[in-house]
C-alpha cells in the first residue's frame, strides 16, 4: 500500500488495509494451528510406538467403548457445523444469531468434554489410569491433550460471547471469531484422527 | 488477487456448503464405525476403510469448513499445510520405523 493511495482514496485504502490485516491475522493463526498439528503428530507417534506396551494391563480392545465414542464424535461434528452457522450469521451482521449459534456450539462442546471426563473417570476407577502401563500413559496424554484444547476452545467461546455482547461485531471481534472458527474445526480434524487411529483401530 | 476477493472467498461460506459438509462428515463417520462394530469385513479391508474415510473426512473439514484453498492468501495456507503433512510423515513414519528396528534388534517382547 503506497502513501499515494492512502492520501488520494482514504476510504478505499482504509478498507483494503482492514482486509489485509484481518487476512494476515488469520494466516498467522493458521501457521500456529500447523505447529499445533506437529505437537499432535508427535503424540500420535508416541502412542503408536507404545501401543503394545500394555505391561499385562488391558489393551485398547478391552477398554474402548465405541458407542460412547460415536456419540462424542457426533457432538463434536455437529458443533463444527453450528460454529459454521455462527460465522455465516456474523457475515450477515445478525448479532442475536451469532450468540445463539455460539451458545449451541458451547453446549455441544461441553457435552463432548462431559463424555470424555466420564470415560477417563471410569477408566481410572477401574485401575486403568495413566500410571497402569505405557500404552495407557500414551493414550491419556494424546486424548487428554485434545480434550484440553477443547476446554480452551470452550473458554474462548465464552469470552467471544461476552465480547459480542459488550462490544458487538467490530473490526476487533470479527477476526477473533474467525480465528476461533479455524481452531474449532481444527479440533474436529484432530478428533477424526483420534477416533480413527486410536479407537476404531484399537478395537480391531 | 485483490484483498476484497480473498476476504469474500475466505469467510463467506454458504449454508449449502456447510450442510453438504455436515452430511458428508456424518456419512464418513457412520461408515467406519459401522464396519468396525459389525465386523463384516476382514481386518485388512477394515483398516483400509478406516484410513480412507478418515482422510476423506479431514479433507471435507479442511475444504468445506476451514475453506482451505489455493485461491486464498496466494495459496500459502495450502503450502504450509502440505509442509506440515511432510513433517508429520517424517515424525510419525520415522518413529515407527526406528522403534520397529529397535524392537527387532533388542529382541524385546
Amino acid at each position: 500500500m503506497s502513501t499515494d493511495t492512502l492520501s488520494n482514496q482514504d476510504d478505499h485504502a482504509h478498507e483494503h488495509d482492514h482486509h489485509d490485516t484481518s487476512g494476515t491475522k488469520l494466516f498467522g493463526f493458521w501457521v500456529y494451528l500447523m505447529s499445533d498439528l506437529v505437537i499432535f503428530g508427535s503424540l500420535f507417534a508416541t502412542y503408536a510406538v507404545l501401543l503394545r506396551g500394555t505391561a499385562d494391563g488391558p489393551t485398547g480392545a478391552e477398554i474402548f467403548e465405541l458407542p460412547l465414542i460415536l456419540i462424542s464424535t457426533f457432538l463434536l461434528l455437529v458443533s463444527s457445523f453450528t460454529y459454521g452457522m455462527a460465522v455465516l450469521a456474523m457475515n450477515a451482521d445478525r448479532v442475536a444469531q451469532v450468540k445463539t449459534w455460539l451458545g449451541v456450539t458451547f453446549l455441544l462442546g461441553a457435552g463432548f468434554i462431559g463424555l470424555e471426563a466420564y470415560e477417563f473417570n471410569h477408566l481410572i476407577h477401574l485401575g486403568y489410569g495413566p500410571d497402569r502401563s505405557a500404552f495407557l500413559s500414551a493414550f491419556f496424554t494424546l486424548v487428554g491433550t485434545h480434550g484440553l484444547h477443547v476446554i480452551f476452545g470452550l473458554i474462548w467461546i465464552l469470552v467471544m460471547l461476552i465480547q459480542v455482547q459488550t462490544k458487538g461485531l467490530t473490526d476487533m471481534t470479527r477476526p477473533r471469531i474467525m480465528c476461533l472458527s479455524l481452531f474449532w474445526h481444527f479440533l474436529d480434524i484432530v478428533w477424526i484422527c483420534v477416533f480413527s487411529f486410536v479407537y476404531l483401530m484399537g478395537v480391531l | 488477487m485483490s484483498g476484497h476477493a480473498s476476504h469474500a472467498e475466505h469467510s463467506h461460506g454458504s449454508v449449502k456448503s456447510y450442510v453438504i459438509g455436515l452430511i458428508l462428515s456424518i456419512v464418513l463417520t457412520i461408515i467406519p464405525f459401522g464396519v468396525v462394530m459389525t465386523g463384516s469385513f476382514s481386518t485388512a479391508v477394515t483398516l483400509l476403510i478406516i484410513v480412507a474415510t478418515a482422510v476423506a473426512q479431514v479433507l471435507v473439514q479442511l475444504i468445506l469448513f476451514m475453506h482451505m484453498s489455493t485461491k486464498t492468501d496466494e495459496g500459502w495456507n495450502v503450502t504450509s499445510f502440505v509442509f506440515t503433512v511432510a513433517i508429520l510423515v517424517l515424525v510419525i513414519g520415522g518413529s515407527l520405523w526406528i522403534m520397529h528396528n529397535l524392537h527387532l534388534n533388542m529382541m524385546i517382547g
